[in-house]
């Protein structure tokens, strides 16, 4: 186990380096835009222009350039995003500063939408997987294929036009940096989120514990505890279920790290301040500093979960056993 | 999961017999999963007895009866069919209607600058009073204008461009987009897929490491920031080698979607290679080469065509969900995930922007998962293996 965490750990390093290395080739080696020239502004002279661009590091060779932004994304304190490289170009804010300020936004809305994709998919997929071919597994499944099918973009839309607009029940979307969390979920601020990042998971965890629970219901072991005299109802919730929720924990860790990373497309369409809505803003303004440290951000979140995800299906799973 | 669908007495699912492989279960991606699911779910009875219908015709034979049986995946096709007929007749649209894609009528605005419903749009009552403009030069949500607009079979969307048209336009990125992704990752996906299982050792090692790096990264932002470096000027990137518009996109999503279906494919090659038949064709002299062309590779094809069905719906919305946050195709190009984008902030006034291409995204991919479905079902991977 110990050599198996040292090598995970030096792939983990190995992937930010990589992204890290991507987004920098992606950003500054083929630029859209000078930075130095967006940030200073329409009418600036071609002086302004050059001080700017050597505040910003620009004027250095790439491998420099690449080595200042590198250097910050050491995992230590007084390494990690320092202010002297990561800083917004376009307001000079620190890295670490933004996305410490919307974070909360991207946690809160990851959980929540995590609680009710599992109180909804858990449930409708044992439903279907236990009777299988009754109508509560036709109906399960045609809402899993309506889920998996549906744009979460269209949903939210849909969700913001009918119970805002027509039906008033939950508040326009929007939200402001730095808003009390606890309070915004007071006034409902995270429901029609929650709901329109949920469906689509809900949809596929359904189907997951369907499939898993039919297979693994035709285990040997399945059939061990059933000529043992177990009744059915233990079987299936007691011995089924253990197996054929086993997956769901791996994807359950895989989703969490990858949405915590950011959920672009609901956060922008909320108007929800968290750290998608802050990346897919700075890709837009071409915002270097904040693109890598949103991106590197996001894979470590990816990483990190991979290597829990891994680790807790070993002791989950005694057949599994690493090396 | 749709053996449901099939019932009824006829049903010779799981009559032919194969003992089932699945790969490995740990650390499988969202898309994986779902297919390996697919590969296992349904019930194989060991030993059990062709129907006599089945006796003496080819796998693909038995699959074909399957798949017309099933209505739903029927329904699929006709749904897809007449997406890609509405696709190719797009320019028709033009000639019909008489409004280029990207022209502009601002006679189809009214006074405030609303767009124009369709003629046959159930306009609530008094909703073609004057909107109030508030005194932020807002328009009022209380009083929505829908003000119809003769010749526009679907509306105008925001800037006075014909809705219908566009969605029609949009259904060519859509496709295109999906259909080049698709293929590309499935070429790169196969061939990979192949390779490392069939050599193993320190070329599989190397090229599953490559897959998990891939699936490490962050994908939609490695996409997002591709797509505006490359897409924000004219020239493109990479000395211009690189376009902006459907290639760029297509390209980006291919290049980030193969390593599922290489983890697929090398499960499957993994236990394919050690079947006597392999043996018997290694036996007879021949090469690497041919064995994974000839033996291995038309063994592969079932799993990869279920699979391929349904990553399809998903470069479908990758596509969509790239251009509704701005930065998928260039902004004159239609696009469904655009059109969604611009209806977002305008729904409030014009329900039809946001009706009408999110019907036309949610129909297409339903379709494909629906065939997939079917797909999977009727060739029922395992017992090709």
């Amino acid at each position: 186990m110990g050599r198996y965490l040292i090598r995970r750990t030096l792939f983990l390093i190995l992937v930010l380096f990589i992204v890290s290395l991507l987004t920098f080739l992606i950003f500054v080696k083929l630029p859209a835009a000078d930075p130095a020239r967006r940030a200073t502004g329409r009418s600036t002279t071609p002086e302004q222009v050059e001080a700017a661009r050597e505040a910003f590091g620009l004027d250095k060779p790439l491998y420099v350039q690449y080595g200042r932004f590198a250097k910050g994304l050491i995992p230590l304190p007084g390494f990690f995003l320092n202010e002297d490289v990561y800083y917004s170009y376009g307001n000079f804010i620190a890295v670490k500063e933004e996305i410490y300020r919307r974070l909360p936004v991207t946690i809160t809305l990851t959980i929540g939408a995590a609680v009710i994709w599992l109180a909804m998919g858990i449930p409708i997929g044992i439903i279907s997987g236990v009777r299988k071919g009754s109508i509560w597994d036709r109906a399960g499944m045609v809402f899993a294929l309506i889920g998996v099918s549906m744009p979460v973009f269209w949903l939210g839309q849909l969700l913001l036009y009918f119970f805002w607009f027509q039906l008033g029940w939950a508040p326009p979307s929007g939200l402001q940096i730095g808003a009390s969390i606890w309070e915004s979920i007071a006034e409902g601020k995270f429901i029609l989120p929650w709901i329109t990042l949920a469906f689509t998971s809900a949809a596929f965890y359904a189907r997951m514990v369907r499939g898993n629970l039919i297979e693994t219901m035709s285990e040997d072991y399945i059939r061990t505890a059933r000529s043992k005299g177990l009744a059915e109802r233990r079987v299936i919730y007691k011995h089924g279920l253990r197996g054929a929720l086993t997956p769901v924990v791996t994807m359950l860790g895989l989703d969490i790290g990858l949405l915590l990373g950011g959920a672009f497309i609901t956060e922008t369409l909320f108007g929800l301040p968290g750290i998608g809505e802050l990346a897919v803003k700075s890709i837009n303004n071409n915002d270097f500093p904040m693109v890598m440290g949103v991106t590197v951000l996001g894979a470590l979140f990816i990483a990190v979960a991979n290597l829990v995800v891994d680790v807790v299906y070993a002791f989950l799973d005694p057949r599994v056993r690493y090396t | 999961m749709s053996d449901e669908r099939h019932g009824g007495p006829g049903d010779d699912k799981g009559s032919l017999l194969a003992p089932g492989t699945s790969g490995s279960r740990s650390g499988l991606g969202k898309d994986e999963s779902f297919v390996e699911q697919a590969l296992v779910e349904s019930e194989v009875v060991p030993g059990a007895l062709m129907p006599k219908e089945d006796i003496g015709r080819s796998p693909w034979q038995i699959f074909w009866r399957q798949f017309r049986r099933d209505r739903w995946a029927l329904t699929g096709v006709a749904v897809i069919i007449v997406m890609i007929v509405l696709a190719l007749i797009a320019p028709l649209s033009v000639r019909w209607t008489g409004h280029d894609p990207n022209f502009v009528n601002l006679d189809a605005l009214d006074s405030f600058g609303l767009p124009g419903a369709p003629a046959w749009w159930p306009c609530p009552d008094g909703a073609n009073d004057a909107p109030v403009v508030t005194q932020g030069g807002q328009i009022s949500v209380t009083s929505p204008g829908c003000t119809a607009v003769p010749g526009y079979w679907l509306g105008v969307d925001g800037t006075g461009r014909d809705l219908f048209v566009r969605i029609l336009y949009g259904a060519r990125t859509s496709l295109v987009i999906a259909f080049a992704a698709t293929g590309i990752s499935l070429v790169i996906g196969t061939v990979l897929g192949v390779i490392s299982g069939f050599f193993r050792g320190k070329t599989d090692t190397f090229i599953s490491r490559l897959t998990d790096v891939v699936l490490s990264l962050p994908i939609l932002l490695l996409a997002l920031g591709l797509v505006s470096a490359c897409g924000a000027s004219a020239e493109g990137c990479l000395g211009g080698l690189i376009q902006p518009g459907l290639l760029l996109v297509s390209l980006i999503i291919g290049l980030f979607s193969w390593p599922y279906i290489s983890r697929i494919i090398r499960g499957q090659v993994l236990s394919l290679r050690e079947k006597e038949f392999v043996e018997a064709s290694r036996s007879l002299g021949a090469s690497n080469w041919r064995i994974m062309a000839r033996e291995v590779l038309p063994n592969v094809a079932a799993p990869l065509i279920v699979y391929t069905t349904l990553i399809i719906p998903a470069n479908i919305l990758f596509e969509a969900g790239l251009s509704f946050l701005g930065v998928g195709v260039p902004q004159t190009t239609p696009s469904w995930g655009a059109m969604l984008s611009e209806s977002a902030s305008a729904f409030e006034y014009a329900v039809w922007l946001m009706v009408f291409p999110g019907l036309a995204l949610f129909m297409t991919t339903l379709a494909f998962n629906l065939v997939g479905d079917g797909l999977r079902d009727a060739l029922d991977p395992r017992t090709q293996a």
